[in-house]
């Protein structure tokens, strides 16, 4: 039940995009297309989950034994970095037809920072490997829904006559700032859940 | 290069936020005082400077395959020291912006200007340009913050100036955050047309 | 100064030398910052027993780490006894946490020898901001839900309004009370439990003078 808490947690209630602010760059930059923020949102779920799991290691089997926990940021940017090389590498080799739909995004996730903030957050709310396994694929789901929806919202958006001033990135502030209030209709859900479950 | 205008450069033609609209995360949510805000700017300035500098110093040093990943490094060292030195001296401010002290390494503005400027300029013009976006960013940080502050807990800089009944608790909140930002670029467009 | 090619060897050495010096750098000012930062910790801490027991001259005798197992969960207390300038035990402030609106919240709450509340500070939080974190006051003697002097030592705790008790909440804030009288009950609890099994809590208050 924990575990459902963290998922349910992670997507709507403290939605990484909408109140957390993390990957603000993608989610204006990559949310013009339906089609594009899916594959966005399904390359950084499989990036984010991954590189999730490496930091978690590389924290506690590296950085915990030998005290050096203030190289922590150093140590994480550089396993995302050569991460998601490898991962782009990799699926060059191995499959093709994925790179050809998620391989151009790649790139875009190393200086996404959800990816370092959700490696960072693991280790400072304390989880233990399979809880940070299933907060950072939530949180990636909970990226890829907000990407999803707004790229839905700015479809519209292209097609309505808006004052020039507005035009540009102010709306489409305007816009993720009522969907962000929005997915505030979900806060607290997660405490009426867990007495539900009866976990306090 | 006149290292004035490099400096207006940075502060006006190519401000981070309003302009080019790069570093959108902390810039989001951090402001919500324009304490806050002000000092997320001063620490990514601090970062941007060091790193800006470093970085011209080393550029004929470093090959070109291995650019990037050197100068990921070069600012995460900086990130780190700041981080350290903020909880040593500045504990308050290490709270209040807490995660976003070590995600100053993702801050596209920092590895951007290294990229676009300082690896292209000598030490001397990347200061500068260091100096200028800095400042840039960190008053684009501030206005966002006293906008937001005002509104939302009628104050500016922990001044009280309106009444607790006219506080409109949004603009403290997540969404008041893009709406605010929104809203701004939109005026500064409006200038900037005219 | 041309710019050195993109060999191997260039590279390999280029990398290790970067990672080398600011490994170094790194090292040497973690070795520079860490006396600054763990002083820093013991000065809010210590400051913070102060403000909560009310009494600005004060000595820590007794540290204790205690593991409590509440809802299934681990949680941690830590219990600062306090003694005045005389010698005299006066209380504990004792770190307790539990689950609030958006995570966890801290708080650090001082005790009298009689189990009064002398105060309290909310060591951390992550509750909405304007919202939440009007806790910081609002349970304070002047605020609307005063806790200040509270006896909790007739065995009942401090419940909220809107659940049969008699402590105001947060207006729109419902969570976030809940989770601070909790953390208070439970600072309580931790409290007099110590109290009791150190060797008979009635004794001990009686003889405090020798602590």
């Amino acid at each position: 039940m924990e575990y459902l808490l963290i998922f349910i947690s992670a997507i709507f209630v403290n939605n990484i995009v909408l109140s957390q602010f993390l990957g603000i760059c993608p989610f204006l930059g990559v949310s013009k297309k339906i089609d594009t923020a899916l594959g966005m949102g399904a390359a950084v779920a499989f990036v984010l989950t991954l590189a999730t799991i490496v930091t978690y290691l590389v924290q506690k089997w590296v950085l915990d034994p030998f005290g050096i926990q203030y190289l922590q940021t150093i140590a994480f940017i550089l396993v995302i970095a050569a991460l998601v090389q490898m991962v782009e590498i990799i699926m060059k080799k191995v499959s093709p037809a994925l790179y050809q739909a998620l391989g151009i995004f790649l790139p875009l996730i190393t200086t996404n920072c959800a990816v370092l903030g959700v490696a960072i957050l693991v280790i400072q709310k304390d989880y233990n490997l399979l809880q940070s396994v299933v907060y950072a694929f939530s949180t990636a789901l909970g990226f890829g829904l907000a990407l999803t929806v707004f790229a839905g919202m700015r479809e519209q958006l292209a097609l309505v006559n808006i004052p020039r001033g507005m035009r540009g990135m102010a709306i489409v502030l305007v816009t993720a700032g009522l969907l962000s209030l929005a997915f505030m209709g979900f806060s607290g859900v997660d405490g009426g859940l867990r007495v539900l479950f009866g976990i306090d | 290069m006149n290292c004035f205008k490099i400096l207006m450069n940075g502060i006006v033609k190519e401000n981070p936020t309003f302009v080019l609209l790069l570093g959108m995360c902390p810039t989001l949510a951090t402001t919500t005082s324009a304490v806050n805000g002000m000092s997320m700017g001063l620490a990514t300035m601090f970062v941007l400077i060091c790193s800006n500098l470093a970085i011209s110093l080393i550029k004929s040093l470093t090959p070109d395959m291995v650019r990037i990943p050197v100068f990921v490094v070069v600012i995460a060292s900086f990130v780190t020291i700041l981080q350290m030195c903020l909880e040593a001296y500045l504990p308050s401010i290490n709270k209040s912006l807490g995660i976003y002290i070590p995600l100053i390494v993702v801050n596209c503005i920092i590895l951007g200007r290294a990229e676009a400027f300082a690896c292209k300029n000598g030490p001397v013009a990347s200061l500068f340009d260091g100096i200028g976006i800095g400042l840039g960013f960190t008053l684009a940080l501030t206005v966002l913050g006293m906008v937001r502050e005002l509104l939302g807990a009628g104050s500016v800089f922990g001044v009280v100036l309106l009444p607790e009944t006219y506080n409109v608790l949004l603009f403290v909140l997540p969404p008041g955050a893009f709406i605010t930002l929104g809203f701004l670029i939109a005026i500064v467009n409006k200038f900037k047309k005219a | 100064m041309k710019k050195l090619e993109s060999s191997l060897t260039n590279m390999v050495v280029v990398l290790v030398a970067v990672a080398v010096i600011t490994g170094g750098l790194l090292a040497w000012v973690n070795n520079f910052t860490a006396e600054p930062i763990r002083v820093q910790k013991e000065l809010v801490l210590a400051e913070g027993i102060k403000s909560v027991m009310g009494v600005d001259d004060i000595t820590v005798t007794e540290k204790d780490t205690i593991t409590e197992n509440v809802d299934g969960k681990d949680c941690e207390f830590v219990l600062h006894k306090v003694s005045d300038a005389t010698g005299k035990f006066i209380g504990a402030a004792v770190e307790s946490s539990s689950m609030g609106f958006g995570g966890d919240l801290k708080l650090l709450v001082g005790f009298d020898a009689e189990g009064k509340v002398l105060g309290y500070t909310v060591l951390q939080h992550s509750e909405t901001p304007g919202l939440g974190a009007k806790a910081d006051k609002w349970f304070q003697k002047d605020g609307k839900g005063n806790i200040i002097g509270r006896d909790l030592s007739d065995g009942k705790p401090l419940v909220v309004d809107k659940d049969g008790g008699d402590v105001d909440a947060i207006t729109a804030s419902t969570i976030t009370t809940r989770a601070f009288l909790k953390a208070v009950n439970q600072a309580y609890a931790v409290y007099a439990g110590q109290d009791a099994d150190a060797s008979s809590g009635a004794s001990k208050r009686a003889h405090s003078g020798e602590e």
